[in-house]
């Protein structure tokens, strides 16, 4: 699960700031999915940097599975992301020189720890297991370059998951796909969410998928305004 | 090294060509540092085997100290030989004769007298004692005649490999080359140098007893005109080719690190510590350079044994595996740099990038 506590988050802009998360208060429960959606520049983008640890907040609390991210350090930060948080890219983000399946297990080897030898062939199976339940089995060998579009956001999603995240930040997913595979990759992406039990924020521009989610939110120059039924959500 | 592995089997092209530069590099590193070898040993291997502590020198006052301009004196070898802590003092007359043997003839140092060379001694007086390459050269064996000049000697031995300014060296007794010294109508000096063997005397008093200069075996290398010009050339040459390297190696991670810079951005977001991307990145460099020199290497020893005896060349692990380290290391060096640059990633980008 996550929190966002009175988080708020500005850009410098010239002589001037740009507030571009505005005292946003929001909490996701484990196998929830929320949705955000609002126009360009409202601040979606920056809401998932705060959420997945990238970027650190000017004020606020960010807790990620009862660790307070706001609190760590860069590498703090990345190993947190490494253990805890699942990001699905608006275009798959996939590595070029990896298989679908290398894509996954490279999930393990994000470290120079000693013990992630030790882990590799429980990677391998969970790598393969995440393949086959989002349908790649038979392409876990084919490079980015060999899968289509909508391989590709199955594989980010498979990758994502690839660490038992509490907590999955996508963006975006179906912006690249057509209808029939947008809706194929949401079906998948509630599906998993609620089968791994993670807390799931998805940043989405397409109304029609708003009605499935827990909840909808809308971004407003920063704020986080409900939309549907604010079951969860705050604002602030 | 995941991410460099799956580099590496991906990018082959990219990799066997920069991998065909560094063998290439490492190939004219380690040949010229092999020719470098053989072209120091052509010149001063007779002097090096020489078993001495010291030698020492007279020229006239205000003149550098050659070899060449070196005549000491009887007199200042016993004054030599009677300071404390000096075990022996052997002066050694060096000069450049033609010898011949039938119609053949050939150019070689003369190496008059002088202290042991390994477990040759200096041959007795009427006998000579010349290297395999002089025997080949003028179809020589053990107890055949050689001439030098007008005089005659007997060949005492043909064997081992003595150079002296890439010319092979033909040793004799002192007083036979002070000889043929005062035939070829210069003033016939005592010797060319002392050989000083010493332990715990007082250089400095006994040069300026015997009014010589003596150096150290190693440093009186030194005053060998042509070897001091030859050895900085050369030697400049290997070392601007391990900055050539190093800097190819750096200039191509250069290249490769900003071409990776949205694999690492999202690589980064996903968490990966900038300590494993660096690592991985300069494990990736170790492989390429050790393959690289390793191929550089293995292909100068074949050429070096294709060339045999035509080049003066030495095939050592000092002509070889130094220089190849060397450029390993060099190598690592400027792929650190370069791949410096991607810790500063920021994977910020990788949200919402579109790639």
């Amino acid at each position: 699960m996550i929190d966002l506590h009175h988080v708020t988050l500005t850009f410098p802009d010239g002589a001037s700031c740009v507030t571009a998360v505005d005292d946003v208060t929001l909490h996701v429960a484990a196998g929830e999915t929320v949705g955000v959606t609002g126009p360009s520049g409202s601040g979606k983008s920056s809401l998932l940097a705060v959420a997945s640890t990238l970027i650190t907040p000017d004020t606020g609390t960010v807790t990620i599975g009862g660790v307070d991210a706001t609190a760590l350090d860069l590498a703090e930060r990345a190993e947190l992301r490494r253990t805890k948080v699942g990001l699905v890219f608006q275009q798959s983000n996939l590595i070029a020189s990896m298989t679908a399946l290398e894509q996954l297990l490279v999930m393990n080897e994000l470290t120079t720890e000693w013990r992630r030898r030790a882990r590799r062939p429980a990677a391998r199976r969970r790598a393969l297991e995440l393949l086959e339940e989002v349908g790649l089995t038979r392409h876990a060998h084919k490079r980015p370059a060999q899968l289509s579009g909508g391989q590709r956001q199955r594989v980010n999603i498979a990758r994502a998951l690839m660490n038992h995240p509490a907590l999955l930040v996508v963006d975006e997913p179906t912006s690249a796909l057509d209808q029939e595979r947008g809706t194929e990759i949401i079906d998948l992406l509630l599906r998993l969410t609620a089968e791994h039990g993670a807390a799931t924020i998805l940043v989405t521009h397409e109304p029609r998928i708003l009605p499935r989610l827990a909840s909808a939110l809308q971004m407003v120059d920063g704020r986080l305004t409900p939309l549907l039924e604010p079951l969860s959500a705050q604002p602030a | 090294m995941f991410v460099a592995w799956s580099d590496l089997r991906v990018a082959k092209g990219r990799f066997t060509l920069i991998g065909v530069v560094v063998t290439l590099i490492t190939v004219l590193v380690t040949f010229l540092s092999g020719l470098t070898g053989g072209l120091v040993q052509q010149n001063i291997s007779a002097l090096t085997s020489l078993d001495t502590d010291r030698i020492a020198f007279s020229v006239p006052e205000g003149e550098p100290v050659t070899y060449a301009d070196s005549a000491v004196t009887e007199a200042q070898a016993a004054t030599w030989a009677r300071q404390d802590g000096v075990r022996s003092v052997d002066p050694l007359g060096i000069s450049t004769a033609k010898v011949s043997a039938g119609d053949r003839q050939a150019t070689v140092t003369l190496f008059g007298g002088g202290p042991a060379s390994g477990t040759d001694v200096p041959p007795a007086p009427g006998r000579v004692a010349i290297t395999a390459d002089t025997a080949e050269s003028l179809d020589l064996e053990a107890g055949d005649q050689l001439r030098i000049g007008d005089a005659s000697f007997v060949v005492d031995s043909a064997e081992g490999d003595a150079w002296y300014s890439h010319m092979p060296v033909v040793r004799l007794d002192l007083r036979d080359w002070q000889e043929i010294t005062a035939r070829n109508g210069a003033q016939a000096p005592f010797a060319t140098v002392l050989a000083v063997s010493a332990e715990g005397a007082d250089f400095t008093r006994a040069d300026g007893a015997a009014g010589t200069s003596s150096e150290g075996l190693l440093t009186s290398l030194t005053a060998l005109g042509s070897f001091k010009s030859e050895i900085g050339s050369l030697l400049l040459m290997v070392v601007m080719l391990f900055g050539i390297s190093a800097l190819v190696v750096g200039a191509f991670f250069t290249v490769w690190s900003l071409q990776r810079r949205p694999d690492v951005a999202v690589l980064k977001a996903l968490g990966a510590t900038n300590r494993m991307l660096t690592v991985d990145a300069l494990g990736q460099a170790g492989v390429l350079l050790l393959v690289g020199v390793t191929a550089g290497i293995t292909l100068t020893a074949l050429l070096g044994a294709l060339a045999g005896t035509a080049l003066p060349f030495v095939l050592t692990p000092v002509t070889t595996l130094l220089p190849g380290a060397i450029m390993t290391g060099l190598g690592l060096a400027g792929a650190g740099i370069a791949t410096r640059s991607i810790t500063h990633v920021d994977p910020l980008t990788a949200l919402g990038s579109n790639r």
